[in-house]
């Protein structure tokens, strides 16, 4: 897939629209049998209504804009999309930050957040904070443009934790998953990064690497991967890095789109319901994570965003409402998309959620 | 009745063999699953023998099995195809090699 693919929002396509896919996420199978509801399995293992324990990360979601079209990506992001969140409404999340000590880590993730222009601004207020500042950055970010060239110095400066998706450690399939061309680029700002430091043995500047599955099926256990991935990356380009988050692609936007198109939407679900792990679902990241839109609604996490799923009716629902402590008592909004946390070793913004 | 002797939903009911004889079935999968456990050799590069292997034997559920296994292992399509070649390389290695038993038999029989 070459850059010049267009979101789902570009081509109007019935995809685009979050109410659609709900509907085909719900729709029985083509053998008509229906998938178990995933609230219901929960309550099978006493975790329904399922609850937080307790804010600690505040995930920003900064805009679609991206410079790359992955096709997995549920935020149906790309160079095409212009929502991106406002200096005012990140005002407010550092207000709501200012009242919630408990949150000690925010997770900026887009679109590429870095496409935002008051992207370094939010950076220093919030290290200005004290807070951990993740950046969840596509790497391609870095080359697209000379005025991204000194990103690895800007996250250096501020302590940035980078979290960078890598789908495979060969051109091959991360370039069928994420465009023409991003392998190579990948490779380069990734020793851009090492450059400066991040990703060394014993550094604390932190470089992760995310593994998604480039097609209908699921990651394998993180470590072995992990291992392979160093092993190759060291060996082919002198890179290093320190952990591989493996990440199941959840059924939505894109990732759905390619399942319907492929064919293999009935048989990828039915490997997710069935790879159903209870410790898995006991672990997943919107019990510890409250997701702002780029217009500043709030979501139980990332995906639900993308689903127009806002948290439950009684809690504050707009960043500038935001109230921790309020948030903490409500219940999570499930749908079937939920079965990609919980299969097998579980999925997160961090990984596998099985320790 | 099916119309085909291979049907890839039944993939998916291999566990139902053990309804005939639970004992028996229960000590294979117990086995099976011991002998795909990471140890002397990593889970990834039992993937890829097992992918050998099924094609060895032909074996058309195996194969489903094991290509996704090895996709998902992190195998790339490389190793793979390699895998399959070690494979044909046994399989015709093995048809040829009695190549020699023809030949004495030749000797045998002939002036
Ligand atoms: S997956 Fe990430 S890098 Fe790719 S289009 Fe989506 S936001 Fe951009
Ligand atoms: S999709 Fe979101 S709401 Fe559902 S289990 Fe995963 S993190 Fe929680």
């Amino acid at each position: 897939m070459g850059s010049s693919v267009k979101s789902l929002k570009g081509r109007q396509h019935e995809l685009s629209d979050a109410f659609f896919q709900l509907n085909v996420l719900q729709a029985p199978t083509q053998h008509g049998d229906q998938f178990p509801a995933f609230a219901g399995r929960l309550q099978e293992h006493g975790l329904y209504p399922l609850k937080p324990t307790g804010t600690t990360i505040l995930q920003v979601n900064m805009g679609k804009m991206c410079n790359q079209t992955c096709k997995h990506c549920h935020v149906d992001a790309g160079p095409d999309r212009k929502e991106i969140m406002t200096r005012e409404i990140m005002h407010q999340c550092l207000e709501a930050l200012q009242q919630s000590p408990n949150i000690t880590t925010v997770d900026l993730t887009g679109g590429a957040p870095e496409m935002n222009p008051d992207f370094r601004w939010f950076v220093e207020e919030l290290s200005k904070l004290g807070r951990q500042v993740i950046v969840r950055c596509n790497l391609t970010i870095i080359l697209a443009n000379k005025k991204y060239h000194d990103l690895p110095a800007f996250f250096k400066q501020h302590g940035v934790h980078v979290v960078s998706s890598l789908p495979y450690f060969q051109a091959s399939r991360t370039d069928a998953q994420r465009g023409d061309g991003v392998f190579e680029k990948s490779i380069k700002a990734l020793q851009m990064l090492n450059e400066v430091g991040y990703g060394l043995e014993g550094s604390d500047l932190v470089l992760d690497l995310v593994y998604n599955p480039s097609g209908a099926f699921l990651p394998s256990a993180q470590a072995s991967l992990e291992a392979e991935f160093k092993r190759r990356l060291r060996s082919g380009y002198s890179i290093e890095f320190h952990n591989l988050f493996c990440i199941t692609n959840l059924p939505v936007s894109r990732f759905l789109d390619y399942l319907v198109q492929s064919g293999n939407y009935d048989t990828y679900m039915e490997k997710l319901v069935n790879a159903f792990n209870p410790v898995a679902a006991a672990g997943v990241m919107c019990r510890n994570t409250i997701s702002v839109g780029w217009d500043g609604y709030l979501y139980d996490c990332d995906f639900n965003q993308m689903l127009e799923l806002q948290v439950e009716q009684s809690s504050p629902r707009h960043i500038r409402d935001f109230n921790a402590a309020v948030l903490d008592r409500r219940s999570i909004v499930l749908n079937q998309h939920c079965y990609g946390c919980t299969a097998g070793a579980g999925s997160s913004c961090g990984g596998e959620t099985v320790k | 009745m099916e119309k085909t002797y291979y049907n890839p939903a039944d993939l998916s009911k291999f566990g139902n063999i053990s309804e005939l004889q639970p004992e028996m079935g229960r000590k294979f999968f117990d086995y099976y699953g011991e002998v795909f456990k990471e140890g002397a050799l990593t889970a990834r590069e039992k993937a890829l023998i097992a992918l050998a292997v099924s094609h060895a034997v032909q074996c058309p559920y195996c194969i489903d099995a094991y290509s996704t296994d090895c996709l998902e292992k992190g195998a790339d399509e490389n190793q793979m195809m390699e895998a399959v070649h070690v494979a044909a390389a046994i399989k015709g290695g093995a048809a040829l090699v009695h190549g020699v038993q023809m030949m004495n038999k030749i000797k045998e029989l002939t002036m």
